[in-house]
């Protein structure tokens, strides 16, 4: 019956079906009314061999080489990947490894790229008439293009792209949520590109072949979806639905959107194609738009650089590889003492303790914030009063507080029964806690230990079997000597070719 | 080195803003308790609270730990809670013993606060009810002013009744008590007398019973000023309803049921739901974070299991109140609870 009534309410409304929990989160949209701005060009671009989900890539130029804007310097290895493309044109200077962003501050190999500052650029084959062009070479284009998904999550964009016979498309949803708090690459994106952002959708949707098409944008970026209602009736999609969502974090999360909007839940384990749906970020789309249309390879994107302690706050387009550090001097932020720098939201991204890190794909915002503001968090952990606040936030309804226990308490196979691996770090439950536990941290902490396990069991079933193969071989072969001399005795007759099957078996 | 993980920003709530919340929705009943047992309320709640504190603040020293979790605001809430629960004519030392019993056994001897099993305030009352049988059942005639044998609002002759007893006033505890309802239609039933009748007998007032006129423990006979603070504490989001609404309505409904199919025997649903602490209980003692299932489900479950078992204990039990012993019953089933009442993970199970 309730499902009944969602399912009218939505037909006559327009009503979105929301999903469970989330917070609503202290906006901070700082930067909202300020225009998109070109960044300086850095003395150095660092451009890392892996800046997508999947497997790092392979430098294509040496040391020395002038490269262009635009050209391929790095191949994808592997299907999950992205090729990485110069994003001004320069001089490779070295190619070495250098520290980026990375909760462990890991290092990756870099290519440095030093610019001449002749932006000389190399594109592919302007498209216009894309839509007379097969899926599959537009997909093929996306995929040379090194786009990812531009919302954070930066998955190689082809992959999703695709005509499947057994799980056809027929929603596209287009995310300009942006539900973080201070991030505002996404709203200024759709007031200043609407009609790109429209045209990289309508691709899209050429490719999948979707029937039905929604662009979802929260209540708090009227003018965003005002601006993108116009754009659509520019474009003559009138098809396409414009939906405002009640704001709410974690809204913007791949499955809460889909499950906001189209009242389903992605099956665990599988992909939101599985139940017919495509999303797209809307600077995905448009970067598609610029692919397909004007040959263009991902170099630049957009990041709100933000946050209290920046004197001049802003969005800027900024070339992928160019140091966190030239990018808020160029703000006028230059003594970092008692400063936080967070790479990404508050909400989830990642606090940088080394600024010399590139701007990535993944980038969608530098924030720099005053000390003081961040104590909450590492306030003193106070043990658990089991309020439930985290289970009621929590939107993919896992039951955070006793999943927090068994990960402190190294109780993993609990922790997974518990299904620790469902949670999506959306920190809704950290947030609310009044005991200011950091859950999260003890669920990445929990993941990261049964990775390892999974791996040592892997490897010692692996050996297991490999030691049981030795001796089963020895002993075929201790009997096939023994019966081997055994007839050589008994008939003096030659060795039979019973041997070489023991052998070709013990191989196999 | 602090976690640096994030979320890195926070909604402000704490532990401290949380207990402070819930002693503030107790203020109505707390001011109620005043208003309808004068001086000795006001001394008995200051002795339950101060004494928890210091227990508290002990302990923690004993133990080596700080002993700024003291002033978290739990410690005074577990004293008010437990001073809201007692009759008004309860000697000192008894306040102060179940005070000790309340932070030492129902809490501490855990790990402190977030690990009790059961809710500490509870325990101590039942620890106290089961060795002072007779103090613990003797209720004084609220609103007894001058014309009264002991006056209440008299702060010099509540403060040696507090002290030194009855005795040292020349006063019979017989002279100044009397029965509650509930206990009252209890000990009629063992006489063979009905529920009706009983009532009729008492001059039982549904009125006094919502306003908090009838013979009981401090802060428990007024309803109207606890709703009051349930209903702050369901506004504020510090409880949800799941707790207290099923436990009342499991009540209703079997007292109904029941009433109707012998109206001799088993009282009507209003004068379970005004009697006692089950208003008390329902909203601020089964709800306790703690000691209460953490998911919606198990909370339904918490408060239909509260609900049975206090209806049972009231008709059924050789005690006339059953909300305390049903809720420290029900605090047991805690951890079963919730693992079999996980809501149904996100993409788990759901319609294809």
């Amino acid at each position: 019956m309730p499902a009944l009534l969602k399912n009218l309410s939505r037909k006559l409304g327009m009503m979105p079906f929301g999903f469970h929990g989330g917070v609503e989160v202290d906006q901070r949209k700082l930067t909202a009314s300020m225009a998109i701005e070109d960044c300086a060009l850095s003395p150095v671009l660092i451009l890392p061999m892996k800046q997508h989900i999947g497997e790092a890539c392979t430098p294509l130029v040496h040391v020395g080489d002038y490269v262009k804007r635009g050209q391929k310097i790095a191949r994808a290895e592997g299907y999950v990947a992205a090729p990485v493309h110069a994003s001004a044109s320069g001089k490779v200077v070295k190619i070495e490894e250098h520290r980026i962003a990375h909760p462990s501050g890991m290092g990756l190999p870099c290519i440095f790229i030093e610019p001449d500052g002749d932006d000389a650029s190399e594109t592919l084959e302007p498209w216009e008439d894309w839509a007379e062009r097969d899926p599959g070479e537009l997909r093929e284009r996306i995929r040379m293009c090194g786009l990812v998904g531009l919302g954070g999550a930066v998955f190689p964009t082809f992959i999703k792209l695709v005509r499947d016979q057994r799980h056809a498309v027929e929603t596209v949803i287009l995310n300009g949520i942006e539900c973080e708090p201070y991030l505002t690459t996404d709203h200024r994106l759709m007031l200043e590109h609407a009609d790109e952002i429209v045209a990289g959708l309508a691709i899209i949707r050429h490719m999948v072949g979707a029937r039905e098409a929604v662009i979802a944008i929260e209540d708090n970026k009227p003018d965003a979806v005002e601006t993108m209602r116009r754009a659509v009736v520019a474009a003559g999609l009138e098809d396409v639905r414009v939906t405002v969502m009640p704001t709410r974090y974690p809204q913007g999360s791949e499955k809460q959107l889909i499950q906001a909007i189209t009242g389903r839940e992605v099956p665990a384990g599988k992909l939101p194609v599985h139940i017919g749906v495509l999303c797209q970020n809307v600077g995905t789309a448009q970067a598609v738009f610029h692919a397909v249309r004007h040959g263009r390879p991902l170099t630049e994107r957009v990041v709100t650089v933000s946050g209290e302690a920046v004197p001049r706050p802003g969005n800027l387009r900024i070339p992928f590889g160019t140091p966190v550090r030239f990018v808020l001097a160029g703000r006028g932020l230059e003594d970092l003492n008692d400063i936080h720098i967070i790479h990404g939201g508050p909400m989830m991204g990642e606090r940088l303790r080394n600024i010399d890190v590139p701007v990535v794909k993944a980038t969608n915002g530098l924030l720099a914030v005053p000390e003081p503001q961040m104590s909450s968090m590492q306030s003193s952990e106070q043990p658990c009063i089991r309020c439930g606040h985290c289970s009621e936030v929590c939107p993919v309804m896992l039951v955070p507080n006793l999943l927090a226990d068994h990960c402190r308490n190294d109780e993993f196979t609990r922790a997974e029964q518990y299904q620790l691996f469902d949670c999506i770090e959306c920190g809704c439950c950290s947030y609310v806690c009044p005991s200011t536990i950091p859950l999260v941290h003890y669920f990445r902490y929990g993941k990261g230990q049964l990775a390892q396990i999974r791996r040592s069991e892997a490897f010692a079933e692996e050996s297991r079997l490999r030691s049981e193969a030795r001796e089963q071989r020895l002993e075929r072969e201790k009997q096939a000597k023994a019966a081997r001399r055994s007839r050589v005795r008994k008939t003096h007759a030659p060795a039979e070719p019973s041997d070489n099957n023991a052998t070709g078996k013990e191989e196999s | 080195m602090p976690i640096i993980s994030s979320p890195h920003i926070h909604n402000g709530d704490s532990i401290r803003l949380t207990m402070l919340t819930v002693i503030l929705a107790l203020l109505p009943a707390t001011a109620a308790a005043v208003y309808l047992f004068g001086w000795l309320a006001f001394l008995s709640i200051a002795t339950a609270v101060l004494s928890c504190v210091l227990t508290e603040i002990l302990c923690l020293r004993w133990m080596g730990r700080s002993t700024a979790s003291a002033l978290d605001g739990s410690a005074a809430l577990t004293g008010l809670l437990l001073a809201l629960t007692l009759p008004a004519s309860l000697p000192w030392w008894m306040v102060v013993l179940g005070s000790v019993f309340a932070i030492v056994l129902g809490k501490q001897v855990y790990g402190g606060l977030g690990y009790n099993l059961f809710n500490p305030a509870l325990s101590a009352r039942v620890i106290l009810l089961i060795s002072f049988p007779l103090n613990m059942t003797t209720w004084l005639v609220p609103m007894s002013a001058a014309s009264a044998a002991l006056d209440l609002y008299d702060f010099q002759l509540c403060l040696a009744f507090f002290l030194h007893g009855p005795q040292a006033l020349g006063l019979t505890l017989d002279a100044i008590t009397m029965a509650s309802p509930l206990g009252h239609v209890k000990t009629e039933w063992t006489r063979g007398v009905g529920v009706p009748e009983a009532l009729a007998a008492y001059h039982y007032s549904y009125l006094n019973a919502f306003l908090g006129s009838e013979a009981g423990s401090m802060g428990e006979t007024s309803a109207l000023a606890l709703l009051i603070g349930g209903i702050y504490l369901l506004a504020r989001h510090t409880i949800t309803w799941h707790i207290p609404f099923s436990y009342l309505a499991t009540v209703l409904l079997l007292a109904a049921v029941f009433n109707m199919l012998d109206p001799n025997h088993f009282a009507p649903p209003m004068f379970h739901l005004l009697a006692g602490g089950l208003i008390l209980c329902a909203f601020f003692m089964a709800t306790d974070p703690v000691s209460s299932p953490v998911t919606p489900a198990g909370q339904i479950v918490f408060g239909i299991g509260c609900g049975i078992l206090t209806w049972c204990i009231r008709s059924f039990g050789g005690y006339p109140e059953g909300a305390m012993f049903a809720v420290v019953l029900m605090n047991c089933a805690v951890p079963l609870i919730d693992h079999y009442c996980r809501p149904r993970v996100y993409g788990h199970g759901a319609d294809e």
